[in-house]
Order: C-alpha cells, then sequence, then structure tokens
C-alpha cells in the first residue's frame, strides 16, 4: 500500500508545485458558467431553470482539462517504464492515479459548484441534492475519463481525441445528475436519481481500472 | 511466418464468398425496393412519406448490428489476438458509420412531415446520434497512432468499453426522454405493423446485411494486401540497406 | 527461424569467453534467454538470441544503432515481450512469475524518469520506495547520492540538473535498494569520467556480490568477467524472397486490380 500512498503524494505534491490543472480547471469551470448568463440573459427564472444543467456541463468540461497530463507525462519521461517494473499492481497505479486526479480536480470542483448554482439562482433544496449529486458523480468522470487518458497515451492531437472519446460515456451521469437536482427543486424525490449515480460509481470503478490498465498494458509495448 | 498465417486462408474463402454475397445484395436490393416503393402501400397517417422507414429502420438496426459485430471483433482480438479480428473491427468502423449516418438523415428527413422539424430530441434519434459519436471517436482512435497495430489494439478497448456502455446510455436517454417528452407526438413506429408493410421491410434488412459482409470482405482483403505490401517494402528497405553496409 | 542460429553455437562462444577471462567457481547460470525473436513495428529485429549469465556476470551487449540492444534490455525487463523464446531465471520462466522478476532487477532506460518539481532527494526515494514498499531511510538515500557526488545537490529541485546529474541520479537509484540483476541501456551516455569511475567500481562491487549486469554501450568499459554479446550477429536472413513469394500467390488468386498495384510496388 506504501506504493500506492506514494504515487497519489507524489501527482498532488507535483501539482501543488507546478500551481497545476486543478486552479485551471476551476478556473476554466467559473469562466463558462458565466459565460451562460451573458448569453442567455439575467433573468432570475431562467437562470433557476437552466441552472443545475449549466453548471453540471461546465464541470464535465472542467474534468477533461487535467485527464491529457494523467499518464501522457510519465509515458514521456520514462517515469511508467520504472512505474510498471515496481511491485505495485498496475490496477493499484491507475487507481492512485484517478486518486490524485480528484483531489486536484474534482474535490475543488465540488467546492466551488455550490457557490456557482447560487449565483445562478438555484435553491436551497436543489443546492443540498447537487453537491452530493457532484460528490457522487465526479469519481466516476475521473474514471471514465482514465479510459480515455490511457487510451489516447502517445496519440497524435491526444487531447481533442480525448475528449470526442470521453464525452459520449460521461452523458449517463449528466443525466442523473441533472435529474436529481430537477428533482429536488420541483419536490419529488431525488433519492432514485442519486442510487444511480451511486451505481454508476460502482459500475465505472471496475470498468475504468480493467480498460485503463489494458491500454497502458498495451501502450509499454 | 506467424505474422500473417492465417489471412490467406481467409482471402481463399472471402473469394469464394464475394460473389454469392454481391448478387444476393442486388437481388435482395432490388426485390426490396420494389416492393417498399410500389407494391406496398401508403400509411393512412403518414401517407407517402412512410416509404422513408424501409430505409431508415433497416439502416436504424445496422447500425446496431455492425456495433455488436465490432465490440464482438474486439473481444476476440484482445483475448485470442486473432489477426484477423483487429482488421474486422477496423473494416467494420466506416460501414457502420455509414449505416447510423443513414438512419439519422432518413429520420430527419422522415421527421419534416410528421413533426414539421428536421430534428427532434426523441430518444431513439438521440441514442442513435451518440452512437454515431461512438463510430467516430472509434476511427478517430484507430488512426490516431504512428503504430497502426497499437490504434487497432487500444480501439478493441474502446469498443467494448462502448458495448458495456451503450445499454446505459440508451437507458438514461430514454428515462430523460420520458420526463422531458411533450406527449402530443407521433411515434414514428406504430406497435402493429401489416405483413404487406413488413415483407418490404426484412427484405430491405436482408439486402443491407448482405452488402455488409460484401463491403466488410472487399475492405479486409484491401487492408491484408496493403499490409503484405508493407511487409514486402520494409524489407525491401532493409535489404538494400545491409547490402550497403556490407 | 530456430535453424538459422541453433542454440548451442552461442552457449559455446560464452564458454570460451569465460574461459579467457577468469576461471571461478561454477554455480551454475542464473539468467538465461533462449531463442529470442524481436519484432519492432512489423520488422524483425533479432532472431535466435541466446544468452546465459551466471552470478557475477556482465553482459555487454554491442551492436550498430538499430541492432535492437535496447529492446533486448526491455525484453530482459519484462517491459516488452519477445516474439518468441523464453527468458529463464533459474531454469524457470520468468513469464510465470513476472513480479518475482520485476523485485531482482533494476531497469535504466534512456529516459531518466525523474520530475523536474521534485527534489533530488525526493525523486530518488519516490522510485526507491515504490520498489521496495516502503519509505527509503535519509541515510540510504544520502549514500546513494553520495556515490555518484549528488549529495550537495539533494534538496535542490531536480529542473536545476544537467543531463549528466541526471544520469547520475538515475544510476544513484540503483544503488539504493538492493537487485540480482541490473539492467543499465548506455549509462555510459553524458557522464563525465569521474562519474563513469564510479560507475565502473559499482558494478564491480555489485558483481563480487554475485549480482550480474546487462550493460549495453558503444564506449569501452573494461569490465571484469565480461561476456560480449554481437547483436548484428542475430541479424534475420532475409524474408525477402519469402515475402514475395506469399504476394505473389495472394496476387495470383486475386485476379488483375491487385496484382496490378503489386507490380507497381
Amino acid at each position: 500500500m506504501t506504493g500506492f500512498w506514494l504515487i497519489v503524494h507524489r501527482d498532488v505534491v507535483m501539482a501543488w508545485r507546478q500551481g497545476g490543472d486543478g486552479l485551471m480547471a476551476i478556473m476554466f469551470f467559473l469562466i463558462t458558467v458565466t459565460l451562460f448568463p451573458l448569453g442567455v440573459g439575467p433573468e432570475s427564472g431562467i437562470l433557476a431553470r437552466i441552472g443545475a444543467a449549466v453548471v453540471w456541463v461546465a464541470a464535465l468540461l472542467a474534468t477533461l482539462l487535467s485527464l491529457e497530463r494523467m499518464f501522457q507525462t510519465d509515458f514521456e519521461d520514462g517515469s511508467f517504464d520504472l512505474i510498471a517494473i515496481a511491485p505495485l499492481p498496475l490496477e493499484a497505479v491507475v487507481l492512485a492515479k484517478c486518486m490524485a486526479n480528484w483531489l486536484l480536480t474534482g474535490a475543488p470542483l465540488l467546492l466551488t459548484a455550490p457557490i456557482l448554482a447560487m449565483m445562478l439562482h438555484m435553491d436551497r433544496e436543489g443546492l443540498a441534492i447537487f453537491v452530493v449529486a457532484m460528490a457522487l458523480g465526479t469519481p466516476s468522470l475521473v474514471f471514465i475519463g482514465a479510459i480515455g487518458a490511457a487510451l489516447t497515451v502517445g496519440a497524435r492531437r491526444g487531447g481533442v481525441l480525448l475528449t470526442l472519446l470521453v464525452l459520449p460515456l460521461y452523458i449517463p451521469v449528466l443525466i442523473f445528475g441533472v435529474g436529481a437536482v430537477e428533482a429536488a427543486v420541483t419536490g419529488q424525490s431525488a433519492q432514485p436519481h442519486l442510487l444511480v449515480l451511486g451505481g454508476l460509481l460502482l459500475g465505472t470503478l471496475p470498468l475504468g481500472l480493467w480498460a485503463s490498465t489494458t491500454a497502458l498494458k498495451q501502450a509499454l509495448e | 511466418m506467424h505474422r500473417f498465417a492465417n489471412p490467406n486462408r481467409f482471402l481463399r474463402i472471402a473469394a469464394l464468398i464475394l460473389p454469392w454475397s454481391a448478387a444476393i445484395t442486388v437481388t435482395l436490393l432490388v426485390v426490396g425496393l420494389y416492393l417498399a416503393l410500389k407494391v406496398s402501400p401508403a400509411d393512412y397517417q403518414q401517407g407517402e412519406s412512410v416509404r422513408i422507414m424501409y430505409v431508415h429502420v433497416p439502416a436504424a438496426w445496422m447500425a446496431l448490428f455492425v456495433y455488436s459485430c465490432l465490440a464482438g471483433a474486439s473481444a476476440i482480438a484482445l483475448i485470442w489476438k486473432h489477426p484477423l479480428a483487429n482488421l474486422a473491427a477496423k473494416a467494420s468502423a466506416p460501414i457502420g458509420a455509414c449505416f447510423t449516418f443513414i438512419a439519422l438523415t432518413t429520420g430527419a428527413i422522415w421527421g419534416k412531415p410528421i413533426w414539421d422539424a428536421w430534428w427532434v430530441w426523441d430518444a431513439r434519434l438521440t441514442s442513435v446520434l451518440i452512437l454515431f459519436f461512438f463510430y467516430m471517436g472509434h476511427m478517430a482512435l484507430t488512426s490516431a497512432f504512428e503504430d497502426a497495430s497499437r490504434g487497432e489494439r487500444a480501439a478493441a478497448i474502446l469498443a467494448l468499453v462502448g458495448f458495456i456502455n451503450i445499454p446505459v446510455i440508451k437507458w438514461s436517454v430514454d428515462w430523460w426522454n420520458t420526463l422531458h417528452q411533450p406527449a402530443s407526438i407521433v411515434r414514428l413506429d406504430g406497435p402493429a405493423i401489416h405483413a404487406s408493410m413488413l415483407a418490404p421491410l426484412l427484405i430491405m434488412a436482408a439486402s443491407f446485411a448482405t452488402y455488409y459482409v460484401s463491403v466488410l470482405i472487399l475492405r479486409l482483403r484491401s487492408e491484408i494486401l496493403a499490409r503484405k505490401m508493407d511487409a514486402l517494402r520494409l524489407t525491401r528497405v532493409r535489404d538494400s540497406q545491409e547490402a550497403h553496409s556490407l | 527461424m530456430d535453424d538459422t542460429h541453433p542454440p548451442s553455437d552461442t552457449s559455446q562462444e560464452v564458454g570460451v569467453a569465460i574461459g579467457a577471462k577468469k576461471p571461478q567457481k561454477k554455480v551454475g547460470v542464473l539468467f538465461a534467454g533462449r531463442g529470442l525473436v524481436c519484432v519492432r513495428g512489423g520488422r524483425t529485429v533479432f532472431v535466435g538470441l541466446d544468452f546465459a549469465l551466471e552470478p557475477g556476470d556482465a553482459l555487454v551487449l554491442m551492436g550498430p544503432n538499430g541492432s535492437g540492444k535496447s529492446s533486448l534490455l526491455r525484453i530482459m525487463a519484462g517491459l516488452l515481450k519477445p516474439a518468441e523464446g523464453d527468458l529463464l531465471w533459474h531454469g524457470y520462466a520468468v513469464e510465470d512469475d513476472a513480479r518475482s522478476h520485476y523485485a531482482r532487477q533494476h531497469y535504466v532506460g534512456h529516459l531518466d524518469g525523474l520530475k523536474v518539481a521534485m527534489t533530488v532527494s525526493e525523486n530518488l526515494s519516490f522510485w526507491t520506495g515504490l520498489r521496495m514498499g516502503e519509505v527509503p531511510s535519509a541515510s540510504s538515500v544520502r549514500n546513494a547520492l553520495s556515490a555518484f557526488g549528488l549529495d550537495c545537490l539533494a534538496d535542490f529541485p531536480a529542473r536545476i540538473l544537467s543531463a549528466g546529474q541526471k544520469r547520475r541520479l538515475s544510476l544513484a537509484r540503483v544503488l539504493a535498494s538492493p537487485a540480482d540483476l541490473w539492467l543499465l541501456d548506455e549509462p555510459t551516455v553524458a557522464l563525465d569520467r569521474d562519474s563513469v569511475a564510479a560507475l565502473k567500481q559499482a558494478i564491480a562491487h555489485h558483481q563480487q556480490h554475485g549480482g550480474m549486469v546487462v550493460i549495453a554501450t558503444h564506449s569501452e568499459m573494461a569490465l571484469d568477467r565480461a561476456r560480449p554479446l554481437h547483436l548484428d550477429r542475430f541479424v534475420p536472413a532475409s524474408e525477402l524472397a519469402e515475402l514475395q513469394e506469399d504476394a505473389a500467390t495472394v496476387l495470383r488468386k486475386n485476379g488483375h486490380k491487385a496484382g496490378k498495384k503489386g507490380r507497381r510496388l
């Protein structure tokens, strides 16, 4: 297990020292959300109606930013050769990388999202459910994103390609993430949506680990 | 010569199948189109525009069927590393993308008279659109690497991930649609379909399927030949280099 | 493919090489490769390659660019699967227990695997910790760094290191934790004379304690019990005739169109 935490620690420390991706993702998130009131107008009724969707879509896009570098830099500087012949199974390496990525982008998004939602006039019931939905949804996004990141290691135009591959896979998280908030706002139970989000998390965890590990093994050859 | 051990046998079998599958495709297509455009009745509600269905529905079926074949071939490629499976997956993707594209455009053309809009966020259309994105992603990933075989292997993983995800996405889109759908829209497919409409539909579907087989064989064959030529060229270059250094 | 280079051929050669150097107590072959074939990007790099190493031996890989030195080292490390052939440790296939094989080797490739935002000692202790499964003690990190004269740079970020210093840091990684087998790919690139001497000393020390080294190098490095392995001897016989024959059969069977294409080649 030491190896697992060493990788998490290394990635977080490096990002911290380099003023890393986390901050960029948050800035991107803020700016994207700000564009919507400028586009559709400041009327609070409309903003409250589309608020959850806008924040979710912006969050999906923000998570994409840091994915490209998730495995790519380690491949470029030869780190991955050494990681591959370390005693830690590759699945654990991927899990550590996902955890570091979530700490660096998912967690800051989770903290910023309620503020943005409030700026878009989301009411209090919606806000609480929104935070829970984000907490369940963002790890799924990371596991799905890891697949795209691993598949595009060493690819031409890897960053753009990654976006094309990953965004369609994000659709269920988006639908149920927004659905939970809408249910709460309209006075229905958000529980079914949250359960589905939890189920998606349980599904994307093994799928993400398997697919990323297989893809990384291919990339090593 | 383990690198192309099987392809030669495949080429022999393909040469036997191809004339038959091509002939069957043409025959079925002619019969199917005749039945669809001449014999089958116009719909009492939709009029002549219902005839679009005979292209639209088989194309949508094929879009799904080809993706299943693609995922199957990818699984075989990943598990047994069969050299032809990767090529079959690679060759299937553009064909499936074309069927998906046909389903989408015919759907839009059909939607215009019925819904009075080129595009409606209907659950089926939306799912097919997402399937189209998957095909596009698969093709982009296949061709994204300097080393072609790396692209094929990566695309195989993507195809399987997509295969697991497509039912989930389909289900969530259906769910999303029932939540947001205004109730008054006419659905494209009536529950009961008359035999005079079913026959041309099935014949068209069969002709699309044999068309897929024929084009797949053609694409596979040219892919194999291209690969053999690459190997030949590479060996020639190396031999001339060696002759130079001696 | 095997019959172009019968295994007995090379093992005899190797036997002569040992005899010529220094006869030692026979402990038998520990690490060996049999009939290795390497295919990279559709090109066969080498075929029928055999090697055998006893504890304390050094295998020096030689050959021109593109002869597969790096590929062979990656195969030995388990990073690359040979197209054919086996790697054996104590006579057992390495493939069956890849994890244990990873644990008994150090691999230093062309790339250093250094993170420029981390300090020199952080880089070293990360790799050693990852390999050993526990964070190494500060003193063992210091010792490894000082062997290559990097102890004064320990707390500086790796960003400021020169190419040679980065190389030395990679080599210090090898000293920071024990391993039976060292796989070094061009370790002397960018090293100054003192560092080469330090490396030679480290290798000699490793060999005296029964360690084995496989080293790919262009520069002369006089090592004890060194067995040279010339990779250009394992270049495959031309496949051209066979490929042309194969292509001709296929083209004939597929009619004119394809035949024309083939002739244009």
